[in-house]
């Protein structure tokens, strides 16, 4: 009641609604800690950010379509801790490309549980979630990983150095949401995506081969948190076993923020990156404040049901009129 | 349906009888192969002392198993058990200086209320209870760290291990407890009212809904029951110890939800055993116990998990496929 009381008169959506109380929420700590605005603090949290970002435009790609992966935080950490390893064992070039290779081949295991074999999404990569983590932690026996020499490797380049005063993997992050925006946009690849995720039955009708589109979304997903596990490795010049745990949540959380639907059919790019970055910008606030590490998960619980929920509302209100 | 089922049944032989129930219960078999596997792997195995032990080690498992089925068979789910189980087991022990049984009360009603909350907010908002419980996963295990900080928390009187300790015989009371809730849960599920809308619901919501079923009071009642077995069960698992951390319980909620899928309850709903549940919670504790004794590393116990989630998944599509 309460709720149709504040919406009514701005012509708001549940999700407008949702997304304005952010806005308010984000500009309160901004009051308490002005010292989030400072250029160093943002240039921070943008790089930070650009992380669960790449994450981000490959879990995008699965949620259009309808599907989810929780997978990629385990696949983070198994990446990491691979590239991390085999950097000091057989030069920084292989380490990447075993790292990239590990990201395509668990992006195809996922498609096929999912697209080809057809078992549910969730507790298919819930599976491979598990499955993942175990294998990071027998590659690594239980130990964590590090770059003895960080200072004189090329590899530093990616995480650390800046081009022309902006971090270079803000540079990436750039690069990839142009790219995957207009692959998603412009090309008749995207587009069925988009249909699968919106109506399913009547993309089969249409002649779209959903087996195909769906697997290459779990195969982008899978590349891209490669690509963020490359940057997350040259970055901290380390792994832990763990470094991904709990970030499927935290990405897809990001994604859902940034508007794309659960049920699939909607989304955009730039949004969901703008979406992980809001994020981010609220825990950096959290932490400035001193509030402790963990709000942040309880945080990301109330964002989820309150996004999802008015998701929801939007769309019945629509049908209702 | 089921009565032609029962009244074919009382014309077989005994033997004829015991196969069919294999055949229904696969899982009781593959029990059944685990143990004299394992018993030709090592002596230690099939010993009172280690029987008794997998009973025990079954027991918290089990626990989430048993009050998670009847939600699965709603044709919801909840995966925040493992976190609440953590939760609380810190209640349990650090509030021990209120008293003894005032401690695990809050303790088992705190899990009870996370539980009504999120049938509440399954039911009221229409969210997917995959996307509300998973949320609740992240946010229920915040609030434990919150509580107890980044450390472990030790009980100050020893009443909580003594509680523990208890045994009857070889078994250890934990074990019987566990037992007389999958009987108590077989009978709500198969005599009683709630039990009959509880598997109605899963196969037909709207059929019900037109019957004049209180869907959403039946599945809020399972999530919160599902909410205080979690409770107990980190009750129980404090009381193992006589401590707990904040981290307790972490990927119990994946061996609970295997424990069911291999037990024969269909992810889509409608149907599952407590029967079922009870012999794959065994199984699974079997194998852990048997792949410890054989000296297999533990990190291989994760990769087992996701194995075994993804089979019983395959094997769940190929069984129950309309």
């Amino acid at each position: 009641m309460l709720l149709q009381i504040i919406r009514k008169p701005f012509h708001l959506s549940y999700y407008q609604l949702v997304i304005a109380f952010f806005g308010l929420a984000l500009i309160g700590i901004l009051f308490v800690a002005p010292t989030m605005l400072s250029p160093d603090n943002i240039k921070l949290v943008l790089r930070q950010g650009s992380i669960p970002a790449l994450m981000a435009i490959g879990v995008t790609f699965v949620v259009i379509s309808g599907r989810l992966d929780l997978s990629i935080g385990s696949l983070l950490s198994l990446c990491a801790i691979l590239i991390v390893d085999l950097h000091d064992k057989v030069g920084p070039v292989i380490a990447i490309g075993a790292g990239l290779g590990i990201g395509l081949l668990v992006g195809c295991v996922n498609g096929f549980l999912v697209a080809v074999l057809r078992l549910n999404p969730l507790i298919a990569t819930l599976g491979m979630l598990s499955l993942l983590q175990g294998i990071s932690l027998i590659y690594s026996d239980g130990r964590n990983a590090l770059i003895m020499d960080p200072e004189n490797t090329w590899f530093s380049f990616i995480g650390r150095s800046y081009i022309a005063g902006i971090p270079v993997p803000i540079i990436i992050l750039i690069i990839a949401t142009i790219g995957f925006s207009i692959l998603l946009r412009y090309t008749t690849f995207g587009r069925k995506i988009y249909a699968i995720g919106g109506n399913e039955a009547a993309s089969r009708y249409s002649g779209i081969n959903a087996k195909r589109i769906v697997f290459s979304c779990y195969v982008i997903s899978g590349l891209m948190t490669a690509v963020a596990a490359v940057v997350f490795s040259s970055r901290v010049m380390g792994a832990q076993n763990n470094s991904g745990s709990g970030l499927e949540l935290y990405v897809l959380s990001g994604v859902i923020l940034g508007g794309a639907s659960l049920f699939g059919g909607s989304g955009t790019i730039l949004l969901s990156v703008v979406g992980v970055m809001i994020l981010e910008f609220i825990q950096n606030g959290l932490l400035i404040v001193g509030l402790p590490y963990y709000t942040q998960w309880i945080l990301t619980w109330i964002v989820i049901i309150a996004i999802v929920w008015s998701d929801l509302a939007s769309k019945r209100y629509r049908e209702h009129q | 349906m089921m009565s032609q089922v029962s009244a074919h049944e009382t014309h077989m032989m005994p033997f004829a009888k015991v196969i069919n129930v294999a055949k229904r219960n696969p899982i009781w078999l593959v029990l059944v192969v685990l143990i004299a596997l394992f018993s030709f792997q090592t002596p230690y195995f099939l010993t009172v002392f280690n029987l008794s032990n997998i009973l025990y080690q079954a027991a918290l498992i089990g626990f989430l198993a048993v009050g998670l089925t009847p939600v699965l068979i709603n044709g919801n789910v909840d995966l925040s058990v493992g976190a609440m189980v953590a939760l609380s087991a810190c209640l349990a022990v650090s509030l021990q200086h209120i008293g003894f049984v005032p401690a695990l009360v809050i303790a088992v009603l705190a899990c009870t209320c996370l539980g009504l909350l999120n049938g509440i907010i399954v039911e009221y908002t229409g969210v997917n209870s995959f996307i509300v419980t998973l949320a609740a996963m992240l946010g229920v295990r915040g609030l434990a760290f919150l509580y107890a900080g980044d450390t472990s928390l030790s009980s100050p009187t020893s009443d909580l291990m003594e509680l523990g300790m208890m045994a009857v015989g070889p078994l250890s009371a934990t074990a019987i407890v566990f037992v007389i809730f999958v009987v108590v849960f077989q009978i709500m599920l198969s005599r009683t009212a709630h039990g009959r809308n509880t598997y109605a619901i899963g196969g037909n919501r709207a059929a019900c809904e037109n019957a004049g079923v209180h869907v959403r009071r039946n599945v809020i009642v399972n999530f919160a029951v599902s909410g205080t077995m979690a409770g107990i069960a980190g009750v129980s698992m404090a009381a193992q110890l006589g401590a707990a951390t904040p981290s307790y319980g972490a990927e119990y909620e994946l061996w609970a939800i295997i424990a069911i899928v291999l037990g024969g309850t269909s992810l889509q709903g409608g149907r599952g055993t407590m029967i079922g549940t009870f012999g794959a919670v065994l199984a699974l504790a079997a194998l852990r116990n048997g792949l410890n004794l054989i000296q297999v590393s533990g990190f291989y116990v994760l990769v087992i998990l996701g194995l075994t989630l993804i089979i019983a998944l395959v094997l769940d599509r190929q069984f129950n496929r309309e």
